[in-house]
């Protein structure tokens, strides 16, 4: 029923360049990894402390102003081995991608666990499970990126 | 409230890698098809609504101008509605305000993807901006997988009972496929090839997950009076729900999933449905991914939290259940993103109006289309009745 090959078939390619403006908000919250801070913002009306650092609460739309450091340690929410790569993707796999409840903060940030041998997918299984504690490690090489935390490892 | 809007018709076309016509062709069989399993013409639509997953998947931004030609538009207003994965049902809800508004009587709505010619999970990479979340975010199975643990460690399920209804899942869901002619992977699985399946990303495995699919939806949207007038069988549209989160992925929670729970929340009120396990005759629910399906039935109020797999594993949601899901097989064997929500809205008009042939829910009055997009942000719900 298929007639693959029957018709011609080009290749093409987009690629553009873009220059992304952090506003006051991400530099600031980068500037702060670069020292090994991370930056989250507490909403007054609804009183969440959220993370990353924001300008606005997206739930109360009320405006923010402050600047919280919160804890470099957390909980593991849910977390993704990945083994793939897809075109364009930043991060080299394999890779844990990992939803991390900060303590003391109301949201989950988005981040990577690591600090152990990724290669055997059941070993990984064994090693990092929802509710364990982990804690940010840091590059020696800080960039202002959000790269700048290598991975959160467990906590021993 | 607007007025009463009825489905007269769809077209779909064959699914699976098209790469024996082109795009805008492929787009026209789907035209060609509602126009002739209809009898109407093209000169009576009074508009069109088009949509694709985002422009990064086409290679071509301006989706809507390429097809214009084919969407018999020339001389139309057209509009373009693009919600991700829930652009079908984004778009049914476009054609459905369009009429419900009383400023058009016939609409043409229709989605439409070509999977392989562009790659759907570089462009998940593009869905979110390049200083945070795109490092983390790894194509839709990474997502996906991410939820499907939350849920699963949120309700304390066993990760070999969720494995084993996932299992009944594909299963049932690969049989129906071969009563749809338009569904694109049809297979007899066994539970040993499901659970010996390479795994994709871990709990996923190869057929948990959908396909990519080439394939175009098109339906035409009426007011009352115009559906009297062409006197087809018609699907009436009793409810519309779509609700979505915040941008930053963990800003909510994805197990006890707020803008799953909101879209039906408003569909079923909208409706007046109080009991959408026994009220609903069949449903079409958004199934990429086996695990995801299961979420859905508790988000969407057909079991309690947490209860889902029980209920997979006793049948309720298969053909012969109290409440059949997805008998068409479903996203989870056919998934052309742009059509795939349009699919579900077409395939519960089928059913209402007693058109689904060898899938046919026999006497089904009342059912659900649904479809989700973005990084786990968009829910979108249609509910279909027979009058």
């Amino acid at each position: 029923m298929e007639k693959r090959a029957e018709y011609d078939v080009i290749t093409d390619e987009v690629a553009i360049p873009y220059e992304v403006a952090y506003g006051p908000t991400w530099t600031r919250f980068f500037e702060g990894l670069k020292n090994e801070k991370i930056y989250g913002s507490k909403c007054e009306k609804c009183n969440r402390i959220l993370v990353p650092a924001r300008s606005y609460c997206p739930r109360c739309f009320v405006e923010i102003k402050n600047f919280i450091e919160v804890d470099q340690e957390g909980t593991v929410i849910s977390w993704v081995l990945t083994e793939y790569e897809y075109f364009g993707m930043p991060t080299k796999p394999p890779f844990i991608g990992a939803l991390i409840r900060l303590d003391g903060t109301d949201v989950n940030f988005l981040h990577l666990i690591g600090g152990f041998d990724l290669s055997d997918p059941d070993n990984v299984r064994k090693r990092v499970k929802n509710g364990m504690k982990v804690k940010a490690l840091w590059n020696d090489d800080k960039k202002g990126t959000i790269m700048d935390i290598k991975y959160f490892t467990p906590v021993k | 409230m607007g007025r009463p809007v009825a489905i007269v018709g769809s077209g779909q076309t064959r699914h699976g890698r098209r790469f024996d016509v082109s795009y805008p062709e492929l787009v026209k069989e789907a035209v060609d098809a509602v126009f002739e399993n209809t009898g109407i013409s093209p000169q009576d639509i009074d508009g069109v609504v088009s949509g694709t997953m985002p422009s990064m998947m086409e290679g071509v931004a301006l989706t809507h101008f390429y097809f214009a030609d084919v969407l018999r538009s020339v001389g139309k207003p057209i509009l373009k509605t693009e919600t991700c994965g829930s652009t079908g049902v984004s778009l049914a809800i476009t054609g459905y305000y369009w009429i419900a508004s009383g400023l058009a009587d016939l609409v043409l709505v229709v989605g439409s993807e070509k999977m392989n010619e562009g790659d759907s999970q570089a462009t998940m990479t593009t869905v979110v901006e390049p200083f945070y979340q795109r490092y983390f975010i790894a194509g839709a199975p990474g997502v996906f997988s991410m939820q499907c643990q939350e849920w699963s460690n949120r309700f304390g399920i066993p990760e070999d009972k969720v494995r084993e209804a996932a299992t009944r899942i594909t299963i049932d869901h690969h049989n129906d496929a071969f009563d749809n002619p338009y569904a694109h992977i049809k297979k007899r699985l066994t539970p040993d090839e499901v659970n010996n399946a390479r795994i994709i990303t871990y709990p996923i495995r190869l057929w948990d997950v959908c396909p990519n699919s080439d394939g175009a939806c098109a339906m035409l949207f009426a007011s009352e009076k115009m559906a009297k007038k062409l006197g087809l069988k018609s699907a009436w549209v009793k409810g519309v729900g779509y609700s979505g989160e915040e941008y930053w992925f963990g800003d909510s929670e994805k197990a006890i999933w707020q803008c799953a729970i909101d879209a039906a929340r408003q569909a079923y009120d909208m409706a007046g449905i109080k009991n959408p396990r026994k009220e609903l005759d069949v449903a079409e629910v958004y199934n990429p991914f086996t695990y995801q399906e299961m979420l859905y039935y508790e988000c969407f109020g057909f079991c309690g939290f947490g209860e889902a797999c029980d209920l997979v594993l006793q049948g309720v949601f298969s053909r012969e259940g109290e409440l059949p899901c997805d008998p068409s097989g479903g996203t989870l064997c056919t998934n052309p993103i742009g059509a795939t929500g349009l699919n579900r809205v077409a395939e519960a008009a089928l059913q209402v109006t007693g058109q689904a042939g060898a899938h046919q829910i026999p006497g089904a009055k009342l059912g659900l289309a649904h479809a989700m997009g973005g990084v786990d942000q968009f829910n979108g719900v249609m509910i279909l009745g027979s009058e």
